[in-house]
């Protein structure tokens, strides 16, 4: 006689019904959709779904059904045609208040759908896309903080008017400690007194001094790893949330937009095939600041002569064709917006903007100040330029300062106001970047890919066919050549299948090409514990053991040789997690996965099954082994 | 069926030294087209352009030679990928230019051959992203040798099996990059994904002899060392092709059916299984035993220690 514990078939009778739920919804396929949605983000109405619905029709456009989910509209379509088709049609009509995405709509039923159950996301090699991956400037931002910490120190060091020679800040010293801001004091300056006032501003950094040779002291305040690796990550978070606005403001269905490594971003946008405009929309740099003109001085003169008067910054590009000097004081910045929309105004299509509580009051006490003068709006904007210097490419950071708007104050006003003097595209591009914020420092694609539809949809037909038929050949090799048992093997394989597909369909990854390989492989080395497994019955009986003593025998084992040839295997998966990026880390996640759920098939399933089967009969002469 | 009904008896270890030159052989080979052909890597790894172009009808590869090189792209390699209308066009890195600017100019390139041409896919990659990989993927492999050392020295008692164990895995890859200089097929970022999955199956065949050998040593102290190894491989042969059979039956499935995006990778598994399965058959344990390796060192004498803690 033969048992296996009670709790162990129900456990086994659980986990199966559980993984049945969680794997059904990649059984249902997915259909050709297109997602609407309202650029000022209200939900769409049940008026436009009908409204659309029958200008799909009136154009000829086949459709299945429409529906409202999270305030987007959802069309779905029979064909790729008819959503292709549609996204065309409809861009046209909508296009000034609505903004369209191509996607897949899984045809999950509602019940799983409320269960909050979908199919395993797949990556952009299946269903094509854009990939980006961007290279965080890091360095950049920890400069910037240094010279906030410099400017900081010049500041505390006039207001306690102690004198200094030059606060300046390294990358590396003369002593090789990195990030170091260094302040020369003149003999006169009292050293005390001077850390006494920069005790505030420097508050956290490691701080000392020196005497120098010539007379006079040196202190040096140095940012520590920890404050380093701070500011770095507080840039590329930024950055991250950056771009995920802006992103959303695209309004492609399904974006990734994840840190990678310690200064990259990798962007994914399903979809997505112009990679031009997107890019171009996603990495830009670009601030305003608000000055006011200085109409003392002749701009074109300082232009002539180079320099500009004391106060004032000659600007050269300007949307008026003419230079201007503008006041070196900044009145607000792009970072003080709360909210940017394009609108039309009397002098044309403008950026309605929104400015916070301490940037409006400072725009209001200006410009009562400032009546009937004008003010200049500059955009500021950093790319990255390579060229070739001596055959090596050498990169520079570019800022173009462009005034964009030149007009005279009309009348006092303190956080609403509009920027006039762009052309319409130009409105709508700025509005969504100030509105979407500020990039903390420049990014740069390193990396770039993109998928054409029909490449995805290629690939997933090549790796399921790949799967199937392999999966047929492991399952008429194993019934042939361990007849019964064999048919067992098969039936947990299934099942090892099935659980596999529920934790990708629950796990937050994404399945890729490499991905499906590692399915396909899994069912591969899945019965790899079964042939131990049988492989041990038939030597036991070949020693003459009884045939139920046989399965017991060999199941204990087989055991041992089992746990010690998987955990090896699950060593290389962990460390190709790890190591991993993208497609690499999809593979090494299913095989990682499929190493747990055929080891939980074959040494429990198998068991019960085998138990269930042969461990009550008496008389057992012969296993069909 | 069976296929193994008698329990075999092969003299593994007696002609271990023949199998010792053969493995020698085949690694110096491969090693010596490595470093004089080296392998073709993939953009992944270079750094560069590669552009996948589906024509409307076989296209002349010259020809698209020609003009991509006319329209200014240098050292353009254009190869056939899958269909004989499916073109691959490969360009070296150049730093500036950006995906958008390669693909019109691409796309004039290859309009002017076929108006109704399509870019199906475009891959830009940095040169930094790729060294970044090269360093990450040696790494991933120093790191998981490592680690299987260490497990298999805390799991057996004795660095012999480890050893052995190790230059069976280490001879695995190299005997798959050899066949990549051999044949230039492309080495890409799901090639290393395979040659380590074909490490840890190489392992699992080596550990499961491995356990068969602690398990005989513990019922045979004083059988020689050799007639155990030979036995612990004989007993666990069936089970070794078996799986290999039926493995091999998937990978298969994935060289014929998986398309050209996984022919590297389904061709390094399969070199990899092949020579996985001989190097667990025929090296890991001849390796420990020419380390000296008893029975003593699995299961350490009791008795000797309390003799040995004698005044």
């Amino acid at each position: 006689m033969l048992e296996y514990a009670r709790w162990k078939y129900i456990l086994i009778a659980v986990v199966l019904f559980l993984g049945l739920v969680f794997a059904s919804p990649n059984f249902f396929g997915e259909d050709w959709a297109l997602e609407i949605a309202r650029k000022d983000h209200a939900a769409v109405a049940p008026d436009t779904q009908k409204e659309v619905e029958s200008f799909l029709k009136e154009k000829n456009v086949h459709l299945d059904r429409s529906y409202i989910d999270k305030g987007r509209l959802m069309v779905r379509f029979p064909t790729a045609a008819d959503q292709l088709a549609a996204r065309d049609v409809v861009n046209e009509k909508y296009k000034d208040d609505y903004i369209t995405a191509l996607s897949f709509a899984p045809r999950t039923p509602e019940f799983l759908r409320a269960l909050g159950l979908r199919p395993m996301p797949l990556g952009l090699d299946l269903r094509g896309g854009l990939f980006l991956l961007y290279q965080v400037d890091v360095n950049a931002a920890v400069n910037q903080a240094l010279e906030g910490y410099a400017q900081d120190a010049r500041r505390a060091l006039s207001t306690a008017n102690i004198p200094f020679k030059d606060i300046t800040t390294l990358a590396t010293d003369s002593g090789g400690r990195p990030n170091t801001v260094r302040i020369i004091l003149p003999p006169e300056a009292e050293l005390s007194a001077a850390r006494n006032a920069l005790s505030q501003p420097f508050q956290g950094l490691s701080v000392q001094s020196e005497k120098l040779s010539g007379g006079g002291n040196a202190i040096t305040a140095v940012m520590t790893p920890a404050q380093v690796k701070e500011r770095q990550d507080y840039a590329i978070q930024q950055n991250i949330t950056t771009l995920r606005n802006r992103v959303n403001e695209l309004g492609v269905s399904e974006p990734i937009v994840q840190r990678q490594g310690i200064d990259r971003i990798n962007v994914q946008l399903p979809g997505v095939q112009n990679s031009a405009e997107v890019k171009n929309l996603l990495g830009r740099v670009a601030t305003l600041e608000f000055r006011l003109e200085d109409t003392q001085h002749n701009a074109i003169e300082a232009e002539r002569s180079g320099r500009a008067p004391l106060g004032s910054k000659l600007y050269t590009h300007t949307r008026f064709g003419r230079p201007v000097l503008l006041k070196r004081e900044i009145i607000a910045t792009g970072d003080q917006l709360t909210n940017a929309t394009v609108g039309n105004s009397q002098d044309g299509i403008g950026v309605n903007v929104r400015l916070d509580a301490r940037a409006g009051e400072n725009m209001l006490k200006t410009t009562k100040a400032n009546l009937n003068k004008p003010m200049a709006v500059v955009l500021i904007e950093k790319r990255r330029e390579t060229t070739q210097v001596n055959g090596k490419p050498v990169s520079r950071d570019v800022t173009d300062e462009t005034v964009i708007n030149d007009a005279t104050i009309r009348g006092v006003f303190s956080t609403n106001f509009v920027i006039t003097g762009l052309s319409a595209g130009e409105a709508r591009d700025l509005a969504l970047l100030l509105r979407s914020g500020s990039l903390a420092t420049a990014l740069y694609v390193v990396e770039e890919r993109v998928v054409g539809p029909s490449v995805g949809s290629e690939n997933i037909q090549k790796g399921v066919t790949a799967l199937i038929i392999g999966m047929a050949g492991v399952f008429a090799f194993m019934a042939i050549y361990y007849k019964v048992f064999g048919l067992v093997a098969d039936l947990v394989l299934l099942a090892n299948v099935v659980l596999l597909t529920a934790l990708l369909s629950i796990m937050p990854t994404v399945l890729s090409l490499p991905g499906i390989a590692g399915i396909i492989l899994t069912v591969g080395m899945a019965v790899d514990a079964n042939v131990l497994i049988y492989e041990r019955i038939r030597e036991e009986i070949r020693k003459g053991v009884s045939p139920q003593a046989a399965i017991r025998a060999g199941f204990e084992k087989a055991f041992s040789a089992i746990a010690d040839s998987n955990i090896t295997t699950l060593i290389a998966g962990v460390v190709l997690w790890v190591f991993g990026a993208g497609p690499i880390r999809g593979f090494a996640v299913v095989l990682t996965f499929g190493i747990a759920t055929s080891l939980f098939t074959a040494l429990m399933g198998s068991r019960a099954l085998i138990t269930l089967m042969y461990g009550g009969r008496r008389k057992l002469a012969r296993l069909p082994i | 069926m069976e296929f193994f009904s008698h329990q075999t008896s092969y003299p593994f270890m007696a002609t271990r030294k023949v199998w010792y030159t053969l493995s020698a052989v085949l690694m110096i080979g491969s090693l010596a087209s490595f470093f004089i052909r080296g392998l073709n890597l993939g953009i992944d790894f270079t750094g560069g352009v590669s552009a996948h172009v589906t024509f409307t009808r076989t296209p002349n590869l010259d020809e698209v030679r020609n003009k991509a090189a006319a329209a200014g792209f240098k050292e353009p390699q254009v190869q056939t990928f899958g269909s004989t209308r499916d073109v691959v066009i490969r360009l070296p890195p150049e730093p500036g230019q950006t995906a958008a600017t390669i693909r019109t100019k691409l796309e004039t390139v290859v309009k002017s051959m076929d108006p109704s041409v399509d870019v199906a896919q475009l891959e830009v990659v940095g040169p930094q992203v790729g060294n970044e990989l090269k360093t990450s993927a040696i790494w991933a492999l120093s790191f998981t040798l490592l680690l299987i050392f260490i497990y298999i020295a805390f799991r057996f008692h004795t660095w012999r099996l480890s050893f052995g164990a190790i230059l069976a895995v280490l001879h695995d890859p190299i005997l798959v990059i050899g066949f990549f200089a051999v044949s230039q097929t492309e080495f890409d970022l799901p090639v290393v994904a395979a040659i380590l999955a074909v490490i840890g199956y190489s392992l699992n065949d080596t550990v499961i002899v491995f356990d068969r050998i602690r398990e005989r040593f513990e019922t045979n102290r004083r059988l020689p060392p050799g007639t155990v190894l030979d036995q612990a491989i004989n007993q666990t042969l069936s089970r070794t092709i078996m799986t290999k059979v039926v493995t091999s039956i998937v990978v298969v499935a994935l060289l014929f059916l998986g398309g050209p995006v996984l022919k590297g990778f389904s061709e390094a598994l399969m070199i990899g299984i092949i020579a996985g399965t001989y190097s667990s058959i025929y090296i890991s344990s001849a390796i420990a035993l020419d380390c000296g390796l008893t029975a003593e060192h699995i299961f350490p004498s009791t008795r000797k220690s309390a003799v040995d803690e004698l005044p």
